[in-house]
């Protein structure tokens, strides 16, 4: 496998939502297990990043490479089986199954189990075997049987989580993974992210700067739809176009 | 519902068995010929409903339309029978409902192409544009569909096979029996598949699905035709036990009458539609001869469930269960039985007012004088209605304050099995 | 040709009839979310008010006043019923509809009975609007009823009726009425912005629970006179919201989901695909011997081949729904997924 092959690459990117540009020409090359932080002001287009890139909508041009596949324009479980998963900002979770049945369903087609209606789930040994691993993995073993609409908001953010790396995707797309947590939680669960991305591509969206330093690799630095920047956090840090988007307030912070 | 053994328990078989042993006894129990006829209609409206929920209540998909896949299944059915009948096709009679559940499946693989494309309230008017699109062809093809009379048919011909013909209504029920309790355990079945499972998550969250791998889209078009194999098997019994099948078969009024139903039972749990089919046989056969204004009364015990109990009578059954399990439903009883009481009046009086109207308007030529629950009532006079709208505000105001105290126990007892979960789990 | 003009009006006044109804619904659907499955009963109701107030005040104080009352109506089942089922969501709310569907039917059989009421036009709307004259090829257009010596021999008459013509005129008027209020006015405003991004107006503190029961109010008061004007061009039976009932809901789904340009074109195209083809006496199989090839009632498909243009009107806006589904599932005109 050549060095040229990145895990995830954009293209001069672009979108509009009618009249309105909200990404505009950006590229990115992200090489596999990376960690990548996607920052930037509110309104930047990171979100929407997440959803060209997972599939939710398609670009209004460029290109977006998976392992140097094309996959722009793909539907989204097309780019879930190729290995990309992603997580939602706001839990977004199958409120009416289990804790268990949750994490289930995020493994089945990973594991080659399809439409298959001929088959019990529970004599899916090895489907079975990886949710109680991911259950462990997110500590949510004692909530296995609670429906997943009665659990706490930080137990939805780790089963949110769960569900999006159940299926063993290489490439983890994390979306403001520890919104609305508190100190605490927050730092309890940026350990969580770094032991169950191991060996993976991660690319999340943060406001807190403290996740930020803590999980990233690079920081890429998206302002008004571009990426001004996309370097090591010291590098991105002392970037003055970086201080200059973020009038050098933010960066200070938080290490 | 949460799982905790996967495998079904001793308790699970012994359901079943009940089941099973309820099917097979029943007709011993009730012996009237009418009796056999309305379980042998019980036993065909199970498994339609039990179809008709795999789409409603397992995938979240509102269909208004269903009564096509059922009726076709009954008009290929009857024509395959007479084509027997006939010596021209070798398929005995017994088998007849898997060519209604083939007939099922090859619609809905059909029809279900199209209609599953989109999700939703665009899905539900899809399913009525084709279920009127399907009721509107029967009356132009009389070929096929018989026109206003019919398609007859005939399930007794040839030899008898170790003494059966089918000929006795008793010999037909215990077919469908076997029948409804084969599909009963296929369609149980089912939900414990990786397909069952992901329908659900389809209907929980049908955009996460599609980032877990799977496409909507397809679980959807599966289901859609596992439950047209099923509607039709539904349907194929229906042919042989009626032997005509005529075009209201696939009509909108069908179609409504599954989704009431299914949604009366309850729809979020297995068991509801069958109790929905019960309830179906129920009004059709026995509160249809009872009222004339049954479809009034039908219309507002819904109205009332999607407000009150939108998960049906099984959810209604469901919960009181979990609170019995904590041993706390020996309190309700307290509040159950005038809650039961004030209802009881207040229907009562409800019933008479609508009685009185329904008399006034359809009995003309019998006079304004009637007879309910063995009192004459005097429909053009005052007092009649007096009394029966204070009946009815009597019932209602006693059923609101039983309904208090009801309500304030029922939270506190919601709160300590609260309190019991926590603590088990923390032990 | 005099009759092919005189059908391709009844076409448009069909179609402007269902835009009547139409409209109320993706008002409803677009603002609410709700998709009201009980808007054909109200259409219904709205006929039956009318045919009691004309008998009261006369039809003219009962065109006004009978939309009303069907608004009022919906108002007070938006605020009771509706309003209860909408925190479960969509579905329920779908099906509290279907469940009022039901009643409606069955109380208006209870208070109008069973049969088809003799719901007369009052004297002005009575009698051809036109009449289209055909003589040895000429065309010629007479109003009001063209005499009979004018009809005789040679010419072909075909009337246009006055009732069909006030349909037009109304629905016109309608549109136009709805075409000011929504660019012209402030709540306008907010109803088109609603039906784009429902959320946003919420959002934006406009007080929810009244803009709700005024929104399913107008909605049953448009579906309440589109029923006065049907019911007197047409027939007022029980049986009159089920006719009309399922068409609407193919017209939204055609036209695109939320969107009332894509509702009306539909609607016209809906309305002339129910009326056109039954002057059409031909069939697939008169089609196939005219293109020289070889058919009867022994070859297969027969049963299908022989069903005429005319036979098939009714479900010929269903295969359109079909069509529109394989070839353009969003719908003509659609914005928003239902």
């Amino acid at each position: 496998m050549s060095e040229a092959t990145y895990a995830v690459e954009l293209r001069d990117l672009r979108k509009s939502f009618g009249k309105t540009e909200i990404i505009r020409g950006t590229s990115l090359a992200v090489k596999a297990g990376e960690r990548v932080a996607i920052i930037g002001p509110n309104g930047a287009g990171k979100s929407t990043l997440f959803n060209l890139i997972s599939g939710r909508f398609g670009p209004t041009s460029g290109e977006i490479h998976l392992r140097g596949e094309r996959i722009d324009g793909r539907a989204p479980y097309e780019i879930a089986r190729r290995g990309l998963a992603r997580s939602f900002q706001v839990s977004n979770l199958f409120t009416r199954l289990s804790v268990f049945e949750n994490v289930r369903c995020a493994v089945l087609w990973a594991m080659g189990y399809r439409y298959a209606f001929w088959r019990f789930l529970a004599d899916l040994k090895d489907a079975n075997d990886r949710a109680e691993q991911v259950l462990r993995m997110i500590k949510l073993e004692r909530r296995r049987n609670h429906l997943a609409m009665n659990l706490t908001y930080a137990e939805q953010r780790a089963l949110e989580i769960g569900i999006t790396i159940a299926g063993g995707a290489d490439v983890v797309l994390l979306d403001e993974p520890t919104a609305g947590m508190s100190r605490s939680e927050t730092s309890r669960f940026v350990e969580l992210i770094r032991e169950i991305t191991v060996g993976k591509t991660l690319l999340t969206v943060e406001h807190d700067m403290g996740v930020v330093f803590g999980l990233a690799d690079k920081i890429a630095v998206l302002v008004y739809g571009e990426v001004i920047a996309f370097d090591t956090p010291d590098a991105v840090r002392a970037n003055p176009r970086v201080q200059e988007a973020y009038l050098g307030s933010v960066l200070g912070q938080g290490h | 519902m949460p799982t905790t053994s996967e495998h079904l328990t001793r308790r699970d078989w012994l359901v079943w068995l009940g089941f099973a042993a309820l099917l097979a006894v029943a007709p011993m129990v009730w012996r009237t010929s009418f009796a056999q006829t309305m379980l042998s209609q019980v036993g065909i409206a199970i498994i339609a409903c039990l179809a008709y929920n795999m789409l409603l209540g397992q995938g979240g998909m509102l269909s208004f339309g269903h009564a096509v896949y059922s009726g076709l299944g009954s008009f290929i059915a009857i024509h395959a029978l007479n084509l027997a009948a006939a010596g021209k096709l070798g398929i005995p009679v017994s088998l007849m409902p898997l060519v209604g559940g083939l007939a099922g499946l090859f619609f809905a693989a059909i029809l279900g192409y199209v209609t599953t494309k989109k999700s939703g309230t665009t899905f539900a008017m899809i399913t009525l544009g084709v279920g009127e699109l399907v009721a509107s062809m029967s009356l132009m093809i009389p070929e096929f569909f018989g026109g206003e009379g019919g398609i007859q048919g005939n399930r007794v011909f040839g030899q008898p096979v170790l003494g059966i013909n089918f000929g006795p209504q008793i010999q037909v029920y215990y077919l469908i029996a076997l029948y409804c309790f084969v599909s009963t355990a296929a369609m149980y079945a089912v939900t414990r598949t990786p397909l069952g499972r992901i329908l659900n998550a389809v209907r929980d969250n049908p955009e996460r699905v599609e980032f877990i791998g799977y496409s909507t889209q397809h679980v959807r078009y599966l289901a859609f035709m596992i439950s047209g194999f099923f509607s039709g098997i539904a349907g194929g019994l229906g042919a042989l036990n009626y032997e005509i099948v005529t075009s209201e078969v696939v009509g909108a009024a069908r179609s409504g009458g599954y989704l009431l139903f299914v949604f009366l039972g309850g729809a979020t749990f297995f068991f509801g539609p069958i109790l929905g089919a019960v309830l179906l046989v129920i009004a059709l056969v026995l509160l249809s001869e009872l009222t004339k204004a049954w479809l009034l009364y039908l219309g507002i015990v819904f109205l009332i469930m999607v407000m009150y109990a939108p998960g049906g009578l099984a959810s209604l059954i469901m919960m009181n269960l979990r609170v019995a399990a904590f041993g706390k439903l020996k309190r309700l009883w307290r509040h159950y039985i005038p809650l039961t009481l004030a209802g009881l009046i207040a229907l009562t009086g409800a019933a008479a007012m609508i009685e009185m109207v329904y008399h006034l308007q359809l009995n003309q030529a019998l006079g304004p004088s009637m007879q309910f629950l063995g009192l004459t009532l005097d429909a053009s006079g005052a007092p009649s209605w007096l009394a029966a709208l204070a009946v009815f505000v009597v019932g209602v105001a006693l059923f609101e304050w039983v309904r208090r105290g009801f309500g304030r126990e029922w939270n506190r007892i919601q709160d300590e099995i609260a309190v019991e979960i926590a603590r088990r789990e923390a032990a | 040709m005099d009759q092919i003009l005189i059908n391709i009006l009844n076409g448009v006044s069909s179609g402007l009839l269902l835009f009547m109804l139409s409209s109320g619904l993706t008002l409803i659907f677009s603002m609410m979310g709700v998709l009201n499955f009980a808007h054909a009963s109200f259409y219904m109701i709205g006929a039956y008010f009318a045919y009691s107030l004309t008998g009261l005040i006369g039809f003219w104080p009962a065109l006004v006043l009978a939309p009303l009352g069907v608004g009022v109506l919906g108002a007070v089942f938006e605020t009771t019923a509706l309003r209860r089922a909408h925190k479960f969501g969509h579905v329920p709310e779908l099906l509290i509809t279907f469940g009022l569907s039901y009643v409606v039917l069955e109380l208006v059989q209870i208070f109008w009975g069973r049969t088809p009421l003799a719901f007369d036009p009052p004297a002005l709307l009575q009698g051809p609007a036109f009449t289209v004259i055909q003589s040895s090829g000429d065309l010629g257009v007479a109003l009001g009823a063209a005499n009979d010596a004018l009809c005789q021999g040679a010419s072909k008459c075909s009337r246009f009726p006055m009732t069909r013509a006030f349909m037009m005129l109304v629905a016109l008027g309608m549109l136009v009425a709805l075409w000011l209020l929504l660019t012209r006015t402030r709540i306008g405003l907010v109803i088109q912005a609603s039906l784009t991004h429902p959320e946003m107006v919420e959002a934006l503190g406009h007080n929810v629970p009244r803009v709700f029961m005024l929104v399913f109010g107008s909605g049953c008061a448009l579906a309440g006179l589109a029923g006065v004007i049907g019911g007197v061009t047409f027939v007022t039976e029980p049986a009159m919201a089920a006719v009309v009932g399922s068409i609407i809901f193919v017209v939204v789904v055609v036209g695109g989901m939320g969107s009332l340009a894509g509702a009306f074109i539909a609607s016209l195209l809906i309305g002339l695909l129910q009326t056109l083809p039954l002057t059409v006496d031909a069939s697939l199989a008169d089609l196939i011997k005219l293109l020289g090839g070889h058919v009867s009632d022994k070859s297969a498909w027969w049963p299908i081949m022989r069903i005429t243009l005319a036979q098939a009107a009714p479900i010929l806006p269903y295969l359109l729904l079909v069509l529109i589904l394989i070839l353009r599932p969003r719908g003509l005109l659609g914005t928003r997924e239902g």
